[in-house]
């Protein structure tokens, strides 16, 4: 409780009051434009992060990343158009009440439920975070070493449609994590000296983040201005309040334990309390045309599987959304450990973390309803200048890391990746948590040997291990079940979009 | 049924990274004594996988496995790819890449922002430059006096 109070005066200072104030309005800017999510705001804005000390930088991404949430939800409803599958099913209903007058109710029940679904997590967080660490601390390395294991599968099978894409971009960040000479000898460096420390996370991200991005859109730009539907100022009448709270309440419950599996992400909870509003609704024929609960349920589960993806992020150190993969990605630049140890030796900044939570989505509230229809506006931004943006400030991002043209150009290889792997269908988190946990994975391996002498039965000496090993085996029989059940790999998708049509 | 040929070109890639990540790790000597887990051992279980992969990608293009290309606020997927676009848009940065060290940030800053800007259809060319110099300098600045951060200044040293 002390920690947590320290935590509050922490995030309660005004600078740092106003780095989560200017993180929230960051977030909700670029929630709302297209073509950039949270992960790419945070991957662009890492160079500068890292001058502004721990404290200021951690709370700004989380404004940042609760922003961000938030903003995707209002163009789901305004345009029709969820920039991440996390709000695919808020477009379903949120969109249909946009285009019958109803955007302001729809905009509120987003608002509020978001809030309400996050200040929910984050007191979960409170309450589970010490003791999960707690228990984690005390896990070896073949525990940790299955763990890790356990997420890198998680995220290239469970995730995304296509398990064999998702596996591919897993390996293709294996291999780029190779890069460089930790284990003392030189590995895939082309006997290039620049290469010698591996390639720098954050020229990875801007590049497949960023840059992919936008060599994509520039490839199929829509030549055609967007048809945004007007707002007015949000606010809900009293039945919209009567039918929201509940579908709220039960959001969280979805989204948060989902959040916090290392399989975790905000798909399957949004998903599952779409259905089931459907199913409890008194008016089911709504359904289809702009049920307010089909947009205060989803979008409650999407924010609390927000907060419930800092649970293993932050014990454990493993990221299961490319979002919670860059702030991974900026405590390791400030020089610490994430993982288990990371609550011991940084509690002030864990509990700053945790503080900003509550208060970035106070802000989010507070500044974001009035400010409606002004993101509307924020989506008339020429294109051209949009993107001339973006690559100008991830050039500017990569090239400052180590003022060498060398990174410029591998921002310009590792983009055109970024660009195929869009092309093609591939999934960019698991290539991500790839590039980030694979030397990890190495690190871990050779710890638990090195403690056995070489031993290898050692992997499977504790019961955690044991236990996620069993975990691993059921999932790998889920995946191939439903290959062999189903042998179009396309079809999977397909379920989403007819949801999306219905 | 349709099949994407383009996706052979992903798988043969697929194999190409494969094997050279395992080429790379016979390349490499055993290691100390006391390194349990060689040097080479992560290496060939990530190539060979790689390998593997690409031959599984190139059987489901042939069986008539088609990748969802990703969509977007911006994308317009009914139309073909415009290769033209993302080629020009590459120069841009190569440009970029080969001056940065020498006319410095403040420069090629504001070219890469008005190139890009009229490779995607702004034909307000001065008032993409005048922007594009704003965003540059102005970026130097603040990464130099506000961040700390000394961007080298290529020729305009001593000038900014």
């Amino acid at each position: 409780m002390d920690m947590l109070l320290d935590g509050f005066q922490t995030a309660l200072t005004p600078g740092n009051l106003l780095f989560a104030a200017l993180g929230v309005l960051l977030g909700t800017a670029v929630g709302v434009l297209p073509g950039i999510g949270p992960a790419m705001t945070l991957a662009l804005l890492l160079p500068v992060a890292l001058t502004m000390g721990p404290d200021s930088a951690i709370i700004m991404f989380a404004g940042i990343y609760y922003g961000g949430m938030y903003g995707g939800s209002t163009t789901s409803i305004l345009l029709n158009t969820p920039g991440e599958s996390s709000s695919v099913v808020t477009a379903i209903e949120g969109n249909k009440m946009a285009k019958s007058g109803r955007a302001a109710q729809a905009l509120a029940t987003a608002a509020i439920g978001s809030f309400i679904a996050g200040t929910i997590g984050t007191v979960l967080l409170w309450v589970l975070i010490p003791s999960v660490a707690d228990v984690v601390v005390k896990l070896g390395a073949p525990s940790y070493f299955a763990i890790m294991l356990l997420a890198l599968f998680a995220v290239s099978a469970v995730l995304g449609s296509s398990k064999l894409r998702g596996f591919i971009a897993l390996f293709l960040g294996l291999a780029i994590g190779l890069i460089g000479t930790t284990t003392g000898q030189a590995r895939l460096t082309f006997d290039q000296p620049l290469l010698a420390d591996g390639i720098d996370i954050v020229v990875v991200a801007v590049a497949v983040f960023a840059i992919g991005e936008a060599l994509w859109v520039a490839a199929h730009l829509r030549r055609k201005p967007l048809e945004i539907i007007p707002v007015g100022q949000p606010w809900m009448g009293r039945d919209d309040w009567r039918r929201s709270w509940k579908p709220w309440l039960r959001g969280t419950a979805y989204g948060f334990p989902f959040g916090a599996l290392p399989a975790g992400g905000a798909e399957v909870p949004t998903v599952l309390s779409y259905i089931t509003e459907k199913k409890l609704s008194r008016h089911p024929e709504e359904f289809g045309k702009g049920a307010i609960e089909g947009v205060a349920g989803p979008e409650a589960a999407n924010n609390a599987s927000a907060a419930g993806t800092m649970l293993p992020l932050l014990t454990l150190g493993l990221p299961t959304t490319a979002t919670a993969a860059i702030i991974l990605v900026a405590i390791q630049s400030f020089g610490m450990q994430p993982g288990p140890l990371l609550m011991e030796n940084e509690p002030d900044l864990v509990w700053a973390l945790l503080a900003s939570l509550v208060i970035a989505n106070t802000l989010l509230l507070v500044i974001n309803l009035p400010m409606a229809p002004l993101w509307a506006k924020v989506l008339q931004i020429p294109r051209p200048y949009l993107y001339a943006g973006i690559l100008f400030f991830a050039t500017l991002g990569a090239y400052s890391v180590n003022f060498q043209a060398f990174d410029a150009a591998l921002l310009l290889v590792l983009g055109v990746l970024g660009f195929a792997m869009r092309r093609f269908g591939i999934p960019v988190l698991p290539l991500i948590v790839g590039v980030i946990l694979g030397p990890k994975v190495e690190e871990q391996l050779t710890q638990a040997l090195a403690l056995s002498g070489g031993e290898v039965s050692t992997l499977w000496s504790e019961p955690v291990a044991v236990v996620v090993y069993v975990v691993m085996a059921v999932l790998l029989l889920a995946v191939i079940a439903t290959a062999f059940r189903r042998p179009a790999p396309a079809a999977e998708h397909h379920d989403e979009k007819e949801l999306v049509e219905r | 049924m349709t099949i994407d040929r383009s996706q052979y070109l992903l798988a043969a890639f697929l194999v190409a990274v494969g094997g050279y990540v395992l080429y790379d790790a016979s390349t490499l000597e055993k290691g100390f004594a006391d390194q349990p887990v060689q040097p080479y051992a992560v290496p060939n279980v990530v190539g060979a996988v790689l390998v593997v992969l690409g031959v599984l990608l190139a059987i489901a293009t042939a069986r008539g496995d088609v990748p969802e290309a990703e969509e977007g606020e911006d994308v317009d997927l009914t139309q073909g790819t415009d290769l033209r676009t993302v080629g020009l848009l590459a120069l841009v940065l190569v440009a970029n890449i080969a001056l940065i060290d020498w006319l410095g940030w403040a420069i090629t800053g504001a070219i890469l922002f008005t190139g890009v800007a009229a490779v995607l259809g702004s034909r307000t060319h001065v008032r993409d430059l005048a922007i594009g110099t704003a965003l540059s300098v102005g970026s130097w600045y603040f990464f130099y006096v506000a961040l700390g951060i000394p961007i080298p200044a290529g020729i305009l040293d001593g000038v900014l």
